[in-house]
């Protein structure tokens, strides 16, 4: 049904219009949230990139700390295990001057919305500033975004299958630094796409900053329907896909695959998908190699691979810190309104 | 109590109706059309005069929550509600707790809709025991209760041998079976149409294929056992043309579309708009496009509201954790209009979706106003813009896509077998 039949504002007239960037985005097309790619304006990446290139030597100084955060308060709510991008979060919040309260809350079964809410407002009323959120249900980030009072800016650290936007930008800040450009990469994100909120947000960050072509590849019961109108191409043979391409991009594969007839077994999913030196060397003369990590050794990756010079895994962790911190202060960077106003 | 409702633009689909014409009412029936009977004098004159006038619209499937589910709202609320949107009769699907597997649900449900005496409520049995879909249930007994049919509401019957011992046992006591057709194993803990939308979600999908197998299946036990199937809520164009094939090839089936899967797509999803998290979902613009085509042309031969009121909590969280359904009994007849008003479908069309049609497939002999007929009637003025804002509903569920949408077409009275059970302020 066309949009201009409904006088209510629908969904999609919404979506038109720019809705999802009002909720990301501050009138002055300034970061508010963090939730997804998905909507933000190219000039708001590079931004982000720019951003995190002037911290990315911090870490190498001898006082690592900028005081662009002094006084305000971050949280990171963790309702889904991780270590690893908790201390990067946490890592790049210390650096800017910021105090930390780790929280992490178990997604027990009883865990309902209701309790999310009441932990939130527990937090509003210690005065917290940024929320940064990880959730195992897709759209957690923007539920909290949406309930949350105008002070407070909210950073998705990952929610379901839908997204995971600073690691997608650290993925690009990575490749920007390696090959100092986009537009002439071809790119393969090879692995258990449907689940992957990093695949997700990695092909939005891709296509938003124009590479020359975005390759998914793995066998269809990972392929989630319809992927191509996100501007992909989809590959089931993993030499054919990896013709001509400068970044592959490896992604975990959790254990449970192995469960509910998505894979055979670990053994032929390596033999097809595992990253090899072999089937590398079917990818460009340049191709690097890069994953979201932690990596299962010899089941999507080779270690020789892994840890070979190509690889470029441990400097994604690296810049992980500077890619959080862009965000970070450019989120609060926007918040100008006094507290009262809550 | 008797009403004269004079100058009305009457619309009935069973006597083909369709023009001003007087509506004489006494002792809760329609007494005279055109003409008032010899010595009628009326204590009430209803000036119907740039309204229509049409028989009350008969509901094949609302959720009062009652019992149950009183936290989310009450039989005495939302037949209220019901009366608002112009809904005299309400069918209530089987999954109320307890369930609708024992006479005594059956009278308790019936009792409390009499004594809030604003809709005529009927009840589907449950066909297997608790909803378990392994034991069937004692449809006799139910019958003579007054369920009009029988059915598993949204829970699947897996066992094809439990669905095809039900389906013949219905059939040896003439009772419909309402069908949800949908695989639960393709559906598993799905809540968004597999799609472009719950790509970019991230959200677990429900694909096409979990409705059509499953048509597939019912019809062909239909087929088999000769049971009268009725299919609740399509949700895909290709299983609406299943079900055009199986009645062009003669199977008593029939089937309805809830008349928000009629105005919504997978789009309206984005941005996880928990209100569109329904079942079945909202699936592709073209499976949209062919409900409204296939209620066109009389495959789909009723509309539903599949009235679904729910607490504020239900609603508050992640999209997956949230609970499935919307609040619609008063947005039924406005959004019918707008179909109407985009020329997708005429007035009378409309009319007998959502009257004579509903309550033929109910085996109830309502949803016209012929001589002598229950005087259940619905006059609205089929022009009146309004905005619909949740805060409003009378309904005591807010949970609706349709915040904020305008409409024209708005229902000025609803009359029970004659009597008044809703009027719209004027202004």
């Amino acid at each position: 049904m066309p949009v201009h039949n409904r006088k209510g504002i629908s969904a999609k007239a919404k979506d038109c219009m720019g809705y999802r960037d009002t909720l990301q985005l501050t009138p002055e097309k300034q970061l508010r949230h963090f939730l997804t790619i998905e909507g933000l304006p190219r000039s708001v990446l590079v931004d982000i990139l720019d951003t995190a290139q002037t911290f990315s030597t911090v870490g190498e100084q001898a006082v690592k700390k900028v005081p662009l955060l002094r006084g305000k308060t971050i949280v990171n709510l963790f309702f889904e295990n991780s270590t690893r991008t908790r201390t990067t979060f946490e890592l790049a919040a210390k650096r800017l001057s910021a105090d930390v309260l780790n929280m992490n809350i178990s997604t027990s079964a009883t865990t309902k919305g209701e309790s999310l809410l009441d932990t939130l407002r527990n937090l509003e009323a210690m005065q917290c500033d940024m929320f940064v959120v990880r959730h195992s249900r897709s759209g957690a980030a923007h539920f909290i975004a949406r309930h949350a009072p105008q002070h407070i800016r909210v950073i998705n650290a990952g929610d379901g299958w839908h997204a995971h936007p600073t690691q997608a930008m650290l993925d690009m800040f990575t490749i920007r630094q390696h090959f100092g450009e986009f537009a002439s990469l071809n790119v393969a994100i090879v692995g258990d796409i449907l689940h992957s909120r990093v695949a997700r947000s990695q092909i939005h960050a891709l296509t938003t900053l124009g590479v020359n072509s975005v390759r998914v590849i793995a066998p269809k019961t990972l392929i989630p329907k319809d992927i191509e109108s996100l501007g992909v191409h989809v590959f089931h043979e993993m030499i054919q896909g990896l013709e001509d391409v400068h970044v592959v991009i490896m992604l975990r594969l959790q254990q449970e695959r192995m469960s509910g007839a998505f894979l055979p077994s670990t053994e032929e999913y390596f033999h097809c998908y595992g990253l090899t030196e072999e089937k590398l060397s079917y990818a460009h003369a340049d191709a690097v190699v890069m994953h979201p990590g932690p990596i299962n050794r010899g089941v999507e990756i080779e270690s020789s691979v892994a840890d070979g010079e190509r690889s470029l895994i441990l400097r994604q962790v690296t810049n992980g810190i500077a890619v959080r911190m862009a965000v970070m202060s450019m989120a609060m960077g926007s918040y100008q309104a006094p507290r009262e106003t809550k | 109590m008797r009403l004269h409702i004079r100058g009305g633009h009457l619309v009935d689909a069973k006597n083909q109706q369709d023009g001003i014409c007087d509506v004489f009412i006494a002792d809760g029936k329609v007494v005279g059309l055109g003409q008032a009977p010899h010595g009628f004098s009326a204590d009430r004159l209803i000036d119907a005069q740039g309204l229509v006038v049409m028989p009350g619209i008969v509901d094949l499937c609302a959720r009062l929550r009652e019992p149950g589910f009183e936290n989310k709202a009450t039989i005495a609320s939302e037949t209220a509600a019901a009366a608002k949107g112009g809904v005299t009769t309400i069918c209530c699907p089987p999954d109320t707790i307890p369930i609708v597997d024992t006479p005594a649900v059956v009278e308790l449900i019936t009792q409390r809709a009499q004594q809030a005496g604003k809709a005529r409520v009927v009840t589907l049995g449950a066909m297997t025991r608790g909803l378990e879909g392994q034991q069937i249930c004692e449809m006799l007994a139910l019958k003579n209760a007054g369920c009009v049919g029988v059915s598993n509401a949204l829970r699947a019957v897996k066992d094809t041998l439990v669905m095809r011992r039900a389906l013949e046992y219905a059939a040896s006591h003439n009772m419909t079976v309402f069908i949800f057709s949908e695989d639960p194993w393709l559906r598993r803990s799905g809540g968004a149409h597999e799609g472009p939308v719950s790509t970019r979600l991230g959200l677990s999908g429900i694909p096409e294929i979990a409705e059509t197998i499953a048509v597939a299946r019912d019809l062909a036990l239909v087929e088999a056992t000769g049971a009268r199937a009725h299919f609740c809520h399509l949700s895909t164009e290709k299983a609406v043309r299943m079900v055009a094939r199986a009645q062009h090839d003669g199977l008593p089936v029939t089937a309805d579309a809830t008349i928000y899967h009629l105005h919504l797509n997978e789009m309206d999803l984005m941005d996880f708009n928990v209100d569109c998290h329904v079942k079945p979902p909202l699936r592709s613009q073209r499976d949209q496009a062919g409900l409204v085509a296939g209620l066109a042309d009389g495959v789909i031969s009723a509309v539903c509201s599949d009235h679904q009121p729910h607490e504020l909590d239900a609603k508050l969280g992640p999209f997956s954790e949230t609970e499935s359904g919307m609040s619609t009994i008063e947005m039924l007849l406005p959004l019918g209009l707008r179909l109407v008003h985009d020329k997708k479908l005429s007035l009378a069309q409309l009319v007998a979706s959502l009257t004579f049609q509903p309550s033929q497939i109910l085996g109830l002999d309502l949803g016209h106003l012929s001589l002598d007929a229950v005087a259940d009637i619905c006059i609205f003025d089929p022009e009146k813009p309004w905005l619909c804002k949740k805060s409003e509903l009378l309904s005591a569920g807010k949970n609706t896509a349709f915040d904020s949408w305008e409409f024209n077409g708005q229902v000025q009275e609803t009359i029970l077998a004659g009597q008044s059970v809703y009027q719209a302020i004027k202004n």
